[in-house]
């Protein structure tokens, strides 16, 4: 009959749509593990003529010359990880003070209210609009400094980049620091108050230690920011190639080496040692990142 | 034993107000940075400054018109090149979040999203600029694109999960195939999450310049051609701020301060709209 061959064509057709909607929607999740296995990939294919040429001298060399051919990241190297880690030390204190007002003592009211959303705007601005800022505020403001302690007031150098980093990250590991703050439970804080203890006692006694895995994967994850922060820091380190000695010094970081000469790189491993330096970088990152995630989903469940 | 319990109850006081002294000292430089780009910007912009092209050094008065037009051009095209993506990738996970795929795409969304910006524009340019031999708008877009998707993605995933079970059970149950079920009842019951995934992701790359730098690169006439290098906000800002011109520094001024307004906004947006439309049962 016509009727029934009809209707088993729209079933086929139906089966036939379903199979591809199904397939289309998994397609586009493995597409995103290939993209990044991609990612991957090319970084370290396109590295691979400098990692040929420098080898591990790439790691500790520390002159980098493009006349003379020689490509040694550790002055970036050092420079990414000062201005971090230095970020990191001024941005602490006042990321969790902020977490700890927010999340702890004033998790309600209009005030904070307006502070956590204020925050969370201040999070959205670009990174050059920061450096730009910087330029203009914490430079005259550093050079002040130096020339009070007679250093060479270059205004620029690794204190500046980390200051205006400490300032972006504060935002994001703040708000990373009130969710888990707001996740220890009521019970164990009532029975901490129950036992006579103070307000303070509880945050030492009874929230630091609950968070504390917490605690350092937000650190960790604003770890992860800040070395891979570029404008900013391009605007503000200087741009040395030298290894930096001291507060004061001009630098480099991976990420700025990259922002300043990826275009004007001309020679053949010249080129490549600049991927590689964003190889070194990505790999950095992820496995921060990777850590940071696993931890705070655990805090999460 | 009083002396102690006025020991620590000081000492709780004293922590306290600790604290809240660093939370005003922290406060104060992030909103110093919104008032420094208020003032200094307001002054600047006018319709002229909008409408008209940059002018060469020693010359008064020119504008950002290229860059404001370049702008929204690869920020429209990153979002119809990362929306489809997105969108079903995010549908993939609130389906299946046992499979094994899912466990490790969940991953890497966030190490996409971890990724240094730079380290996307030298990929972006490794993949799309070198091969074609020149700089274009829409390397620019890709580069965009790949920093916008984990937004829409999360944000997708998590909407569809708070779509109760039972709509679904309801609508399959009533012999709707399944693909329709998704596309008609799931997708629509949490449009709302995943428009403001979809702005969130514009407004996080609004400001990006890192990616711009080898990709979208730079240009001070006006074009809108996609295969061409193409001029905009961020890399005119940090262009003008590192050239010691004041007149320069003055029109970087005014483009951040359109800049940060065309960000807050969306940010603003996302935030009303999340509260008076998140999806609720």
């Amino acid at each position: 009959m016509p009727g029934q061959t009809n209707q088993k064509s729209a079933v086929k057709g139906l089966i036939i749509r379903e199979t591809l909607f199904r397939r289309t929607l998994s397609l586009s999740a493995l597409l995103i593990i290939v993209l990044l296995l991609c990612m991957f990939l090319t970084l370290l294919v396109s590295s691979l003529p400098s990692i040929k040429a420098l080898g591990l001298k790439f790691i500790y060399g520390q002159t980098w010359d493009p006349v003379a051919n020689e490509f040694g990241a550790l002055p970036f190297l050092v420079g990414t990880l000062l201005t971090s880690a230095l970020a990191i030390l001024i941005s602490t204190p006042f990321s969790l003070s902020l977490g700890l007002f927010l999340g702890e003592y004033y998790p309600r009211g209009w005030f904070s209210g307006l502070i956590k959303n204020a925050v969370e705007l201040i999070a959205g601005i670009p990174s050059v609009i920061f450096g730009f800022w910087g330029i203009f505020t914490i430079v005259p403001l550093v050079r002040h400094l130096e020339i009070k302690i007679g250093v060479a007031p270059y205004g620029v150098g690794i204190l500046t980049a980390s200051l205006i980093l400490s300032i972006m990250i504060i935002p994001f590991s703040a708000s990373l620091i009130r969710l888990v703050v707001t996740m220890v439970p009521r019970e164990l804080k009532e029975a901490a108050y129950a036992l006579g203890a103070t307000r303070f006692e509880v945050i030492r006694y009874v929230i630091i230690p609950y968070i504390r895995s917490g605690l350092s994967a937000g650190i960790l994850l604003a770890l992860g920011r800040a070395l891979g922060e570029t404008m900013a820091v391009t605007m503000l380190i200087g741009n040395t190639h030298a290894i930096p000695k001291g507060l004061f010094d001009t630098g480099n970081t991976m990420a700025s080496v990259i922002a300043n000469e990826f275009t004007e790189a001309t020679g053949h491993v010249y080129f490549s040692a600049l991927i590689e330096t964003g190889l070194l970088l990505f790999v950095v990152t992820t496995v921060i990142n990777i850590i940071g995630v696993r931890i705070i989903k655990r805090f999460e469940m | 034993m009083k002396e102690k319990i006025k020991f620590r109850e000081s000492r709780s006081g004293a922590f306290r107000a600790l604290v809240i002294l660093l939370t005003v000292v922290t406060v104060v430089p992030l909103v110093a940075v919104l008032y420094y780009i208020f003032r200094k910007g307001i002054s600047v912009i006018d319709w002229h400054f909008l409408v008209s092209l940059p002018k060469p050094v020693g010359e008064a008065g020119g504008g950002i018109f290229n860059a404001l037009i370049g702008s929204i051009l690869i920020i429209i095209m990153a979002a119809v090149i990362a929306v489809p993506l997105g969108v079903t990738s995010g549908i993939y996970f609130s389906e299946n979040s046992k499979t094994r795929i899912y466990n490790i795409a969940h991953l890497f969304v966030d190490v996409l999203q971890g990724i240094p910006s730079i380290v996307m524009g030298i990929l972006v340019y490794l993949w799309f600029v070198k091969p074609f031999g020149h700089f274009s708008a829409v390397s620019g877009s890709i580069a965009l694109a790949f920093m916008m998707l984990p937004s829409i993605i999360k944000s997708t995933e998590e909407t569809l999960k708070l779509v109760p079970p039972t709509l679904k059970e309801a609508s399959l149950a009533l012999g709707v195939p399944y693909y329709k079920t998704i596309l008609w009842v799931i997708v629509p019951a949490g449009l709302s999450g995943i428009l403001n995934g979809i702005i969130l992701g514009v407004a996080r790359v609004a400001g990006e310049t890192a990616p711009l730098l080898f990709t979208a690169f730079g240009n001070p006439f006006l074009s809108a051609n996609i295969f061409k290098p193409i001029a905009s906000l961020p890399l005119i800002i940090f262009n003008y701020a590192i050239s010691p011109y004041d007149e320069w520094h003055r029109l970087a001024w005014g483009a951040s301060f359109i800049l940060v307004v065309i960000v807050l906004t969306l940010n603003i947006l996302t935030k009303l709209a999340e509260r008076k439309w998140k999806v609720q049962f």
